[in-house]
C-alpha cells in the first residue's frame, strides 16, 4: 500500500483549452478514483428558452457548443417541427445530412489533432488541423460562418448549395480522403502512437452500457449502435452505412472508430450528393408549437437527447439537452481508475470530451 | 509591423466560452493563420505569459480563476477579450449564471468582437496587444 | 419515430423497480430531465434497451422525495444531482452527492422559478 494523495487536474492546464476539474486521488503514480468537478462553463442556457421566442431561441441552442453547433441547432428545430407536424422538403433533409457530416469530419479532425497533441506529436497535430481547416473553408463557402451558421431554420434551411458547389465539396473530399489516409496511417501504425494507446484505458462492453457511454466510446468497446441508423432522421435513411465497431475497448479503439467515422462520413457525403432531388428547401409554417418531443441524434461525439414541451405560447416551457460528454463522463471515470497518472490527460481526451456541451 | 522587436507568449483561458472562439484561438496557432510568425508563443504557464488570450463570459466561480490567472502573470501585461461573450456576454447575458463581459473582473485592454471571432481579428487582436504592450513596457522604463 | 412519443406514468415508489427491470433487460439509463409544473414537477427518465427507447415520468408535488437509482445505474448520479441542484428535487441516496455543488452557481434552484 503506497501513499494517498489528492491531484488537482485543471481547470486551466495545456491538454485541452477547456476547463475542467478532477480530483484524482492516487496512490503511488496510480489513479484510484478520480471525482468530476465541474460547472466552470455552465451558463444555465436552457432556462433562457423562457425568455426567447421559440423562432429565436435556435440561435442559442447552436452556442452551447462551438464544434457541434450544426447538429446542435438542427436538432432543436427537429424537435419544433415534429412538435408542428411539418414536413419539411427532400432537399432540405439532405442538405442537412451533408452539414452534419461535414461537422463530423470537422470534430474528429479536430479530435486526432488534440490526440497527436496529447501525446506530443505536433507535427502530426498541425497535419490534422490543416486538413480540417479545408472544411472549414467549405462551411464558409456554403454558408458564410466557419464555427457557428445559423443555416437552419423551422421547416428547413435558409441556404441551397448549386450542384457545381456540391461537385467541387465531393471533388475537395476525395482529395482529403488521401491525405487522411496519410495522417491516419500515422495513428494506426506508428509504433509511438500504439505504445501511447493501445492496452490502456479498458472500457469492457459490460461497463460501457452500464456506465451509459455514447458514441464512439461505445462504439470502441463493441457495441455496434449508431443513432443515424436507428432513428434515421434527416436522410439517413436513404444512404447505405454500418455503423463503425471496434472491439478491444482500450483507446486505440475508440481512435480507430473515429478514424472509420472520417472515411464513412466522406463517403456518406459523396451518396448524399449523387442523391439529392431537386426541389423547395423550406416549407411555410403557421401557428405556435403545442405539444413535447424526444429527439436523438448522432453528435460527433455520440448520441445527444433533446427533449422540447410547448404549450402553445411564444416560449416553450422546457428544452433539455443532454450532450453526448455528459453521458460519457460516468465511462471515463472507470476508464481513469487504475491508469497512470501521466496517462490521465490522453485518457480524459478519449472520450472526446466537450465541456461547453456538457455543462450548458 | 518591422516595430515588433520581442517575442511575447500568449496564454489562452476559455472562461465560459462555448467553444466557437477557443478553437478559432487555437487555429490561429496552426499553421494556416500561424500566430507563431509574429514570435508569439502559446504557453500554459501564466508565469510565461505577457499576453492573456481570454473567450467567454466570466460566471461566480471562474472569476477568482480568472483573477489568479491576471495576478500570476508578470509586468507589463495585455488582456485581449476574444468573441462578443468576453466583451459584453453576448448572447448569454441574460442567463442566470454570467456576470458578463470579462472587464467586470479584470482590466480589458484589447476587445475583439465576433461570435465566433474570425482567426483574422483574433490576430490583428493579437498584434494591436503588442502595441499595448510596448506602450506598457515603456511607460513602466520611464518609471524605473 | 413513433414509440419516442410513449411516455408511462409511474409513481416514486415504482421508479426503482423499473429501473431493476430495464437493467435486468440489458439496458442503459440514457437521461434523466425534471421539468417544472406549477407546484410540482415531472421527472422523466428514459432508458435505452437494443436501441428501443422507453420513458417513464414521475410526476410528483413540491416536496416529495425520490428515492435515487444511481445504486442500479451508476451515470444516474450526475443527473440526478442536476436535477436536485437546479430544480430542488428532493433525491436521497444519491451515490456521489454534490449537496448541490454540482456546478455550484451562485442562485438557489434556478429553474423553480
Amino acid at each position: 500500500m503506497g501513499n494517498r494523495s489528492v491531484i488537482p487536474f485543471g481547470p486551466q492546464h495545456p491538454v485541452l483549452p477547456e476547463p475542467i476539474h478532477l480530483d484524482l486521488v492516487i496512490e503511488d503514480e496510480k489513479v484510484v478514483q478520480a471525482i468530476p468537478n465541474i460547472g466552470f462553463i455552465h451558463r444555465g442556457l436552457e432556462k433562457l428558452v423562457q425568455k426567447r421566442d421559440f423562432t429565436d431561441y435556435g440561435y442559442v441552442v447552436e452556442r452551447i457548443c462551438g464544434i457541434c453547433s450544426y447538429i446542435h441547432g438542427m436538432s432543436y428545430y427537429e424537435v419544433i417541427e415534429h412538435i408542428m407536424g411539418i414536413e419539411i422538403p427532400e432537399r432540405a433533409k439532405y442538405l442537412r445530412t451533408i452539414w452534419s457530416e461535414m461537422s463530423r469530419v470537422h470534430s474528429h479532425l479536430l479530435w486526432l489533432g488534440l490526440l497527436a497533441d496529447g501525446f506530443g506529436f505536433e507535427a502530426l497535430f498541425y497535419q490534422c488541423w490543416r486538413l480540417r481547416e479545408k472544411v472549414l473553408d467549405m462551411f464558409e463557402a456554403s454558408t458564410g460562418g466557419r464555427v457557428v451558421f445559423s443555416v437552419n431554420t423551422i421547416g428547413g434551411v435558409l441556404k441551397d448549395m448549386d450542384s457545381s458547389m456540391l461537385k467541387s465539396f465531393v471533388d475537395i473530399f476525395q482529395d482529403m480522403d488521401k491525405e487522411i489516409h496519410k495522417c491516419c496511417d500515422i495513428f494506426l501504425k506508428d509504433y509511438t502512437v500504439e505504445t501511447r494507446l493501445k492496452d490502456v484505458g479498458i472500457l469492457t462492453k459490460e461497463n460501457a452500457v452500464l456506465l451509459g457511454a455514447v458514441g464512439p466510446t461505445m462504439r470502441g468497446s463493441g457495441i455496434a449502435v449508431d443513432t443515424r441508423k436507428k432513428y434515421s432522421y434527416a436522410a439517413y435513411d436513404k444512404l447505405d452505412f454500418e455503423p463503425c465497431v471496434a472491439y478491444e475497448g482500450d483507446s486505440f479503439a475508440r481512435c480507430l472508430v473515429r478514424i472509420e467515422e472520417l472515411y464513412q462520413s466522406i463517403d456518406l457525403i459523396r451518396q448524399a450528393v449523387d442523391k439529392i432531388p431537386a426541389g423547395d428547401i423550406i416549407t411555410p409554417y403557421k401557428g405556435k408549437p403545442n405539444g413535447e418531443f424526444m429527439f436523438r441524434a448522432e453528435q460527433p461525439r455520440g448520441e445527444a437527447i433533446y427533449y422540447g414541451k410547448a404549450n402553445g405560447t411564444n416560449h416553450l416551457e422546457r428544452f433539455r439537452i443532454r450532450t453526448p460528454t455528459f453521458a460519457n463522463i460516468t465511462p471515463m471515470l472507470n476508464i481513469l481508475a487504475g491508469a497512470q497518472l501521466a496517462d490521465v490527460p490522453i485518457l480524459v481526451l478519449t472520450i472526446d470530451p466537450c465541456i461547453s456541451c456538457t455543462e450548458r | 509591423m518591422a516595430d515588433i522587436t520581442k517575442s511575447p507568449w500568449i496564454m489562452h483561458y476559455d472562461a465560459s466560452s462555448c467553444n466557437g472562439c477557443d478553437i478559432e484561438v487555437l487555429a490561429c496557432l496552426t499553421p494556416l493563420y500561424d500566430v507563431e510568425r509574429f514570435g508569439i508563443i502559446n504557453t500554459g504557464n501564466p508565469k510565461h505569459a505577457d499576453i492573456l488570450l481570454i473567450t467567454g463570459s466570466v460566471n461566480t466561480q471562474n472569476q477568482e480563476v480568472v483573477k489568479q490567472l491576471y495576478e500570476q502573470m508578470p509586468e507589463p501585461k495585455v488582456v485581449v477579450a476574444i468573441g462578443i461573450c468576453a466583451c459584453n456576454g453576448g448572447v448569454f447575458k441574460e442567463c442566470y449564471n454570467v456576470l458578463g463581459g470579462v472587464d467586470k473582473v479584470i482590466p480589458v485592454d484589447v476587445y475583439v468582437p465576433g461570435c465566433a471571432a474570425r482567426p483574422q481579428s483574433i490576430v490583428d487582436g493579437v498584434v494591436k496587444g503588442l502595441g499595448v504592450l510596448k506602450e506598457k513596457r515603456e511607460a513602466m522604463k520611464k518609471k524605473a | 419515430m413513433s414509440d419516442l412519443y410513449e411516455i408511462v406514468p409511474i409513481t416514486p415508489e415504482q421508479l426503482p423497480i423499473v429501473a431493476m427491470e430495464k437493467k435486468a433487460q440489458g439496458g442503459r439509463l440514457v437521461q434523466i430531465c425534471a421539468t417544472r409544473r406549477p407546484n410540482g414537477y415531472e421527472v422523466l427518465y428514459s432508458f435505452d434497451v437494443e436501441t428501443q427507447l422507453y420513458n417513464y415520468r414521475l410526476d410528483i408535488d413540491e416536496g416529495v422525495e425520490v428515492a435515487s437509482i444511481s445504486e442500479i445505474f451508476p451515470p444516474a448520479f450526475l443527473y440526478e444531482n442536476e436535477v436536485s441542484e437546479l430544480f430542488g428535487v428532493p433525491i436521497k441516496g444519491i451515490s456521489i452527492d454534490f449537496q448541490g455543488k454540482l456546478y455550484r452557481i451562485e442562485a438557489t434552484t434556478p429553474f423553480k422559478d
